[in-house]
């Protein structure tokens, strides 16, 4: 049993980071129609900011935070700007294969710099955690489930009850009725870019001190975040939270019960399952082509 | 009737033809006459077998329009089937290749299978997954893969008693198996499931409801992009002889679609030109050392904003405007029909069509009599469109059914529909952009059950038949999206008439058209129903209507609410209430 909760645990840990990258899928898809797999990547450079900042240039780490987050802000501008506006009334495929290419770009760039060895990065609390009963409730893994919690709600208060988030809904459900209505529809996308950005730059540098730091560290997540987006719904943010708390959950116990070489097979195989029985996900996006 | 080719035309294939047949053997024999060193014979080797995979990918990708971020597990699957039946199992280099391509086409029709309710983000993501998980698996399963050392010493075939082990002999196989893969790749682009491909990448919707089989056709060209990414792989191991895990791995996925962006995904040419030249940068940019990948990444993203054709389709727009083929005079088109008017050809029995709880359609008949014109109106949200829509198998009726020429057809998928004699325009029209005019006919004249045209001459010439009846023969050769709109609707119809329909949908063929525009479809319509075509038509247009119903029928919220000959529907009161709300009392007084 004592095994059981501490897989648990560590299961909505790892989830939660699968959801908060998977809530900026949601975001960029809702906002755009196209699914950003450079999401991943944002990760990935968050983390790595964090270990210029705090190991490269000594910064505390209540300063590289808010650095880091502002550096994830300029990414999610500067993406926008070079790798979607341009095709913005292009087909769904071009728009896909640039956002693919982004991810190759900046994956490869973060290599030639700071090459194939992972980094490690220390984690925020000098005291490791809790111990209940025979359970131990690591402090960063709880850091990362209490900001996951936190994001969630101030996304729904957001969106549900700000009219800047009725603004950006409005342009996602319909761009150019949002325009008619005078809602500035190109800020709105930029502001969606921008905030999903923060949000996979926010889970990266979460994540940081629990995975080494490494390149690879973008796609790792990135998948993982995509299929618990296509288990919950995409497009859903419920779906997403679920989807991404599941599959944390799944692969820590397929890892300890069955194999761990294929530890990363286990999200790949329930993805395939949902695709193939249930391709809306559990809470339901509408696969099938409008005539 | 022969189809004449003009003179530029012709001069050029006949120059073609034996030039490229040249340059392709002097590739061959020159290694073999003249030594070169290993370095460059790998160079050669590798852009030989990684094109075939590339042009596996312009099937795909190019022509079908599906994504596939897997090239580079077929290609491993090929290579891995040669270098386990050959060192392990001790087979025969052709058997073993000939396991590998088998495993890696099958697999390639499995991921195929999934399109079946998925496509876009979805499939990039199953085809990811796959890349993926082969990975783990040649990394893992030691025992028959040998894990992360990979396969040593992989042998070369001999082939009718000939050793091929030395390099450059190997490389003239290779070469000759590469040009072949162009040439077939090549040749599918004008074949009929080439066509039914780029049909589906350009308008899914239309490819079904002209008879192309979408689902078919994209497991086929899954499973075509993997057998040549099987075959090219194969070969990679017998040329290099070692073959390891980190070599199929998902970045070389991403360098084979790089190339094929590069070259230009919709042309054979374009995908070998792609390979050739990111096999050869490398090694001209070797001071970019670790970071080539990086700048392909910024590569496939300035490719996508400001050369979406590739390369091959720059220097092709550079030869100028499409060249206008000269053609015989056209036949006359015959179109189905006529015989045994008075019968019933399309036989609505209680349909009924819900969203939901919304009722689209609820519970309606109509007959439609061979050789009439019979139209369908009502306001707007009646369930016209729907109707349409399910008499074109897009939706499935909820209750009722639907008979053409007694049999009946509702449930089944467009494509089954069009072969059973159902066309049909629609009302945003739908054609396949990026073919040309004639192409687009030519794919209508394909459905399948077509007996006005079973070869692929009585195809073309049936088509060229269809467009000169609309007016459009003289643009045959022209891009339908450089046409104005009124034209791209008569090439719709066009499309539709070449497939010889029984029975043919219009839904509202009058929009947007101005008036000149819509008198010469009145005149066509007109046409149309006196070869005895029979005609099923929605408009909005009272006056075109009215020109041309023999009957009409009502619709209002999913019920019919009148139905007759023209002159009495358009008077009936409930008709005029559905339309201007109810009619006071006074007005009728």
């Amino acid at each position: 049993m004592a095994i059981f909760l501490q897989l648990l645990f560590t299961g909505v840990g790892i989830g939660s980071v699968y959801a908060l990258v998977a809530l900026g899928f949601v975001l960029i898809y809702r906002a755009t129609n196209v699914v950003n797999f450079a999401q991943g990547e944002f990760a990935m450079l968050g983390a790595y900011a964090m270990v210029v900042l705090t190991q490269d240039l000594a910064l505390p780490y209540w300063l590289a935070i808010p650095i880091s987050l502002v550096i994830m802000a300029v990414v999610g501008a500067l993406f926008n700007l070079g790798v979607y506006y341009p095709l913005r009334h292009r087909s769904f495929l071009p728009v896909v294969i640039s956002t693919i290419g982004a991810s190759i770009l900046l994956t490869n760039s973060v290599l030639v710099g700071y090459g194939p060895q992972p980094e490690s990065l220390q984690g925020m609390f000098d005291f490791p955690g809790f111990q209940i009963g025979e359970v131990f409730l690591d402090s960063q893994y709880l850091l990362i489930i209490v900001v996951t919690i936190l994001l969630v709600a101030f996304q729904y208060f957001f969106f549900e009850h700000t009219l800047l988030g009725k603004k950006m809904q409005a342009t996602s459900q319909d761009k150019e009725m949002a325009s008619l209505l005078g809602i500035p529809v190109a800020r709105m996308i930029m502001l969606t870019f921008i905030y999903s950005a923060l949000l996979g730059g926010l889970a990266g540098i979460l994540v940081a001190p629990i995975m080494f730091v490494s390149v690879g560290l973008g796609s790792q997540v990135a998948l993982k975040a995509f299929a618990a987006s296509i288990i919950g719904g995409f497009g859903d943010v419920t779906g997403a939270v679920v989807g991404g708390l599941s599959l944390g959950i799944i692969e820590t116990f397929g890892a300890a019960y069955i194999s761990v070489p294929y530890k990363d097979a286990f999200a790949f195989l329930v993805l395939f399952g949902f695709l193939l029985i249930r391709p809306q996900g559990l809470f339901g996006e509408k696969v099938a082509q409008k005539a | 009737m022969t189809t004449q080719t003009s003179k530029p035309a012709a001069s050029r294939a006949v120059w073609g033809v034996p030039l490229l047949l040249a340059a392709g053997a002097v590739t061959i024999i020159l290694p073999l006459v003249h030594p070169m060193n290993g370095y460059i014979l790998n160079l050669f080797m590798q852009a030989a077998t990684y094109a075939m995979a590339v042009l596996g990918l312009t099937v795909v990708l190019g022509y079908t329009g599906q994504i596939s971020l897997a090239q580079a597990a077929f290609f491993g699957l090929g290579a891995y089937g040669v270098a386990i039946g050959t060192t392990m199992l001790h087979w025969p280099f052709l058997l073993a290749l000939l396991l590998g391509v088998a495993v890696a086409a099958l697999l390639g029709a499995v991921l195929g299978a999934s399109t079946l309710k998925l496509g876009g983000h979805y499939l990039a993501m199953v085809t990811i997954s796959f890349q993926q998980i082969l990975t783990l698996v040649l990394t893992n399963w030691i025992g028959l893969t040998n894990g992360p050392d990979g396969v040593r010493n992989i042998p070369r075939p001999s082939l009718f008693g000939l050793s091929l082990a030395d390099s450059d002999r190997y490389l003239a196989l290779c070469l000759v198996a590469l040009y072949a893969v162009g040439f077939f790749v090549w040749w599918l682009k004008r074949t009929k499931l080439g066509l039914g491909m780029q049909a589906v990448r350009d308008n899914e919707l239309a490819a079904e409801v002209v008879g192309v089989d979408t689902y078919r056709v994209k497991v086929t060209a899954f499973c075509l992009s993997a057998l040549l990414g099987g075959l090219g792989g194969g070969l990679f191991a017998g040329g290099f002889g070692y073959i390891s895990p980190d070599q199929f791995s998902f970045n070389e996925s991403v360098v084979f679609m790089t190339m094929v962006l590069l070259g230009g995904a919709d042309a054979a040419v374009g995908s070998a030109i792609g390979t050739v030249l990111l096999i050869l940068l490398p090694e001209w940019l070797r001071f970019l050392r670790g970071a080539y990948l990086a700048v392909y990444g910024l590569a496939v993203i300035l490719i996508m904003v400001f050369m979406p054709t590739g390369l091959w389709g720059l220097l092709s727009r550079l030869g100028g405007p499409p060249r206008l083929r000269e053609r015989g005079v056209p036949e006359v088109l015959t179109l189905g029909g006529g015989a045994g008017s008075g019968e019933t050809l399309l036989e609505i029995k209680g349909l009924a069509k819900h969203f939901g709880g919304l009722k689209a359609l609820d519970g309606v008949d109509i007959s439609v009599e061979r050789g009439k014109v019979h139209a369908l109106i009502g306001p707007n949200g009646s369930g016209k469109t729907t109707m349409l829509n399910v008499l074109s198998g897009i939706y499935k009726p909820t209750r009722g059914e639907v008979l053409v020429d007694g049999v009946k057809v509702s449930g089944r998928p467009p494509h089954e529909l069009a072969a059973a004699g159902v066309g049909r325009t629609f009302q945003n029209i739908r054609l396949f952009h990026s073919l040309t005019v004639l192409e687009n006919v030519v794919i209508g004249a394909q459905r399948p059950n077509n007996s006005a045209a079973t070869t692929p001459d009585e195809v073309q010439r049936r088509a060229m038949a269809a467009l000169d009846l609309v007016g459009m023969a003289a643009r045959a050769d022209l891009k339908v999206a450089s046409l104005p709109y009124g034209h791209q609707r008569l090439v719709e119809i066009a499309r539709a008439l070449a497939g010889n329909p029984a029975l043919l949908l219009l839904d509202e063929p009058a929009a947007g058209l101005n008036l000149t525009e819509k008198q010469e479809l009145v005149g066509l319509l007109k046409r149309l129903a006196g070869h005895g075509l029979t005609l099923f038509l929605i408009d909005h247009d009272m006056n075109l209507v009215e020109q041309m119903a023999d009957r009409i029928t009502v619709l209002n919220f999913g019920k019919r609410i009148a139905e007759g000959a023209p002159a009495e529907v358009l008077r009936h009161p409930d008709v005029i209430a559905a339309y201007l709300g109810e009619v006071p009392d006074d007005a009728a007084a």
